[in-house]
């Protein structure tokens, strides 16, 4: 993380044009290359899982690469109505979303379904850095305080889904701008503290399967059946992969249906099992490696607003990836956070290449808002 | 003071490279700690865990908890679990599923009906969970697939314990039965605590004591070959059956009741009014429960459904009637704690009511009038006129006040899933509901119960029983759990004094045994005192100059008899509503079945 690559010099060339970033590109077709052949072996050799999943990605890095031809101007000027809309969104959801896995979280248009709290991951750090960004920094109290409402009011509207797993990354990536904008380290401390405080006030509001989860966490051996049984198998899955793995393909606990949801939030215990610690380190050092040119760019970018939502979106990326492993690995609660561009599913790879797409956007397109 | 703070792009740059690094930092660290583990667990774990994996030819089974029984008061099995075999498949152990069908359909007689049970629940099982494909297997069929078994991969006879209401359409309603979970209600429920429990509660009793009769799931880990045959049991956790429930209920006069009611549809509740005891829960058709739990195919449901008798519908707290005259007493006790009239106002009634400058006239039961009426009389012989005239003078808000103290307009409270609150109608409520003002002649008609007046069986016999307490209020219950089995709080409605409770009561004992009551025939050969009140609830609205002719009416228009008693009048042990519909006049229809259940129920106690 610590080599600081130059920016592409040059301006004019052909691939100038297409404002897209060579190193971080690549970093991520590798992982979703990656993505595949683990997902090839969870499903258990099963093509049409690997084909659905083809094109989800192509439709992700597709958003990545139209994201990046938008110019930063336009998502500084648009923040606030995306803001807005994605607030109606969410609103909405609650009111008349559809029940699915027994949350609500689907909105339903008739021709599409989707799911308002993707884009309330964007949309919120995107609010953030431009209220902040507007203003002197580091930020004062008041600036605080509004923004802390900025990031609190979606972040809930989506626990009440319940989605925790995702209200959980739109907090973590809006208080990363915060953050990354000059939050005084007392208030952070003091914010820290004042969280665990509030722990038990939490625990009152959770549903009671999120209150499980949480037991569980603490005490997956007290029921083996039930919700514990995620931890423990991940666990024995991990453990048994050893220095080197058991081979790709060769994996026992995923193929004889003792881990479950092998292909989408437990992937990572299929990677540990096949491939070993040694698979585990290399996929690690390659999110490393992206959300490291992700900080290079951010300290590259020539204004604050640059600066606080590429450094924003880089740091939520690793949230992610925290999240996800520490939740097989059993030194985290179960979550539903996927494991990006390895995890089965659709939704949430758009919204992280979309991501990519504006990371890309900013920095390529040089000289942006006067502030 | 933030007025005068400028952007400082310098130190803003240095402010941000300070925070990457902090960043920087943080990834770090948690990232090493996430290695950390890591190793833990590959490195320094592996053995174990690679043992463990080894070993993981362990499977754990869930051991599902067996139901917790129902009985009634004297100790009667209404709801049990009885022993079956059936004939299950793993799916995922099956190769061709549609061949495996077709060769077992060519040693066992399976029918359509439960082939297509079996798909629907293909559709939505949980990964290697066995599926039943035709339960109850006859000792025979046992035999000759078990000489076959070695030739069908997946396929196996298991017992099960089923569950079955002996009783079926008697308890039908207030039990409930149970059956397979749907879809909607696996994700509801904790997944954990129903693996392997195919059935939930449905409606009923069944349905509100879920959590009661459930139990807790146990486990067995058991190893097994790599294909996945089970070997041996390593460790067992055995489940905790869900707890018995006793009901208050008496399916002895729950039969008399169902009996009684002879070819009519309709619905009887009857409660021990000191305590809210529900002896008696009775909605009629019912229907037979223990096709729910296997399955019901679906003409059968079709069938139900679609019934003009409407057999699934439960009457008793969900069937909302007008009242008709049994709202009377009630309106009486309005009548006279409002001051409107006193227990002497006397009215002559022609045989009808016209409302000042009106020339609508309201006609009475009794063609030729019951000529000087004070209240005692207006209740025992049912005078209609007396109640328009009381009616209007009390005006609708008021009504709806008072009658809303005895329960009416608002769920009672039961221990039962889906209960309706019936309607208790008020000038705000018509405002809402319609847009439209009140009409005095509403009043007028509110006055008999009828109009937009709604109440269901249960609210009638939980208002007889307050009547009978005088003025206690008791909350009907169907289980006799430990917990409420502590008195109520004895919620009185006060100020209301003694004397008036006296003389409506008084009347109410008239409409059985006063010469002139609407239900005299009842007191024939009796040893206690009832006190009743008898009532018709139109279905059908008669035009203004026609006349009512119950033999003309289509039998679906005629009216609902109802009738509500409690007894003995001077202390009662019980109070009961009776509605039979369609069944025309109260005392003839509906007020015999109340002396039934009575009789019987004081001679148990003997």
């Amino acid at each position: 993380m610590s080599t600081v690559l130059p920016a592409p010099s040059q301006p004019s060339s052909w691939w100038d044009k297409l404002h897209l970033d060579l190193f971080l590109l690549a970093g991520l077709f590798l992982l979703a290359g990656i993505g595949l052949a683990i997902l090839y072996s969870a499903g258990g050799g099963d093509m049409k899982l690997v084909g659905k999943q083809g094109i989800r990605l192509t439709i992700a890095f597709t958003s990545l690469f139209l994201l990046a031809q938008v110019h930063p101007k336009t998502f500084y000027r648009w923040s606030a109505v995306m803001y807005g809309v994605g607030m109606v969104l969410l609103v909405a959801v609650l009111l008349l979303g559809d029940i699915g896995k027994g949350a609500q979280r689907w909105l339903d248009l008739g021709f599409v379904r989707f799911q308002p709290s993707e884009f309330v991951k964007i949309f919120t750090p995107l609010m953030v850095a431009r209220f902040l960004s507007d203003r002197p920094l580091p930020p004062q109290a008041r600036e605080i305080a509004l923004a802390g409402l900025l990031i609190l009011v979606p972040a809930l509207l989506i626990a009440k889904q319940p989605d925790l797993g995702t209200a959980l990354l739109v907090c973590s990536s809006g208080f990363a701008v915060l953050f990354l904008a000059g939050l005084s380290w007392r208030l952070l401390i003091a914010l820290i503290v004042g969280g665990a405080a509030l722990l038990p006030l939490a625990w009152h509001f959770m549903h009671d399967y999120q209150r499980d989860r949480v037991l569980m966490f603490l005490n997956p051996e007290q029921d083996p059946l039930g919700r514990g049984y995620h931890t423990i198998q991940a666990k024995i899955a991990i453990g048994s992969g050893g220095l080197s793995g058991k081979g790709w393909l060769a994996g026992t606990q995923s193929h004889l249906e003792f881990l479950p949801e092998p292909s989408t939030d437990f992937i990572f215990a299929v990677l540990a099992e096949e491939f070993g610690l040694i698979g585990c380190l290399s996929v690690l050092v390659l999110y490393l490696a992206i959300i490291g040119r992700g900080f290079v760019m951010a300290l590259q970018a020539q204004d604050t607003f640059s600066r606080l939502l590429i450094g924003s979106l880089a740091f939520t990326f690793f949230v992610y990836v925290f999240v996800n492993v520490g939740m097989v690995a059993g030194i985290l609660p179960v979550v539903g956070v996927p494991l990006p561009l390895i995890s089965y599913g659709g939704t949430s790879m758009v919204t992280l290449l979309a991501g990519f797409g504006i990371m890309m956007s900013l920095h390529t397109h040089r000289k942006l808002v006067p502030s | 003071m933030t007025q005068f703070r400028l952007k400082n792009p310098g130190l803003e740059k240095h402010l941000f490279v300070n925070r990457i690094t902090a960043a920087a930092v943080v990834i770090v660290l948690l990232t090493s700690g996430l290695i950390g583990r890591l190793i833990y667990l590959q490195v320094i774990g592996h053995e174990h865990y690679a043992m463990l994996a080894r070993d993981n030819r362990v499977k754990i089974a869930p051991l599902p908890p067996a139901r917790g029984l129902i009985f009634d008061r004297a100790g009667n099995v209404l709801a049990e679990n009885i022993s079956v075999y059936s004939l299950e498949i793993v799916p995922e152990q099956v190769k061709d599923l549609q061949n495996t069908l077709s060769r077992l359909q060519a040693i066992l007689p399976i029918n359509g009906e439960e082939i297509q049970r079996f798909k629907t629940q293909l559709k939505r099982h949980k990964p290697f969970e066995s599926i039943p494909l035709k339960l109850r297997l006859t000792d025979e069929e046992v035999a000759r697939f078990a000489v076959k078994r070695p030739f069908f991969r997946g396929v196996d006879i298991r017992a099960r314990l089923i569950r079955h209401y002996p009783f079926r359409e008697l308890v039908s309603h207030v039990v409930g039965y149970v059956a397979s979970i749907s879809e909607k209600e696996l994700k509801q429920l904790d997944a954990a605590e129903y693996r392997g429990t195919s059935h939930i509660g449905k409606t009923g009793v069944e349905k509100f004591y879920e959590k009661h009769l459930h139990g807790v799931t146990g486990y067995a880990e058991i190893e097994t070959n790599a294909r996945g045959r089970e070997l041996k049991v390593l460790k067992e956790v055995p489940s905790r059956p869900g707890k018995d429930l006793q009901l208050s209920l008496d399916i002895r006069l729950q039969a008399i009741a169902y009996e009684a009611l002879g070819e009519h549809n309709g619905a009887v509740a009857a409660l021990e009014p000191a305590s809210g005891k529900v002896l008696v829960l009775v909605s009629k058709p019912g229907f037979d429960p223990n096709d729910f739990v296997s399955g019901i195919s679906r003409q059968k449901y079709r069938d139900l459904q679609y019934s003009s008798d409407r057999p699934l519908f439960d009457r008793s707290i969900r069937g909302a009637y007008p009242p008709g005259s049994t709202i009377k007493p009630f309106m009486g006790l309005a009548g006279l704690n409002y001051g409107v009239i006193d227990a002497h106002h006397k009215l002559h009634c022609p045989g009808y009511y016209q409302l000042p400058n009106n020339r609508h006239r309201f006609r009475d039961w009794k063609k030729w009038g019951h000529g000087m009426v004070d209240l005692h009389d207006a209740i025992a012989q049912s005078c209609d006129v007396y109640f328009y005239d009381l009616a209007h003078n009390l005006e609708i808000d008021r009504i709806h006040d008072f009658l809303a103290r005895f329960g009416f307009g608002a769920k009672t409270g039961i221990d039962l899933v889906g209960e309706k609150p019936g309607l208790l109608p008020s000038r705000k409520w018509k405002r809402k509901r319609f847009h439209q003002v009140w009409f005095p002649g509403e009043t007028v008609i509110a006055g008999i119960g009828q109009g937009f007046l709604q109440a269901t069986p249960i609210q009638l016999a939980r208002a007889a029983a307050i009547m009978g307490n005088r003025g206690m209020i008791v909350t009907p219950r169907i289980a006799a759990l430990e917990k409420t089995h502590e008195p109520q709080h004895a919620a009185v409605l006060d100020n209301i004094p003694k004397n008036d409770w006296q003389t409506i009561i008084d009347a109410m004992i008239a409409v059985v045994h006063g010469p002139r009551g609407t239900a005299r025939r009842l007191a024939k050969g009796i040893d206690y005192h009832i006190a009743g009140k008898t009532g018709t609830a139109q279905v059908f609205t008669v035009k203004q100059d026609e006349e009512y002719k119950a033999k003309e009416v289509q039998k679906k228009l005629r009216d609902h008899a109802l009738f509500i008693a409690f007894a003995p009048a001077e202390a009662p042990r019980i109070a009961i509503a009776v509605l039979a519909e369609n069944a025309g006049h109260g005392g003839s229809a509906a007020a015999p079945v109340a002396r039934k259940i009575m009789d019987a129920y004081f001679r148990m106690a003997q």
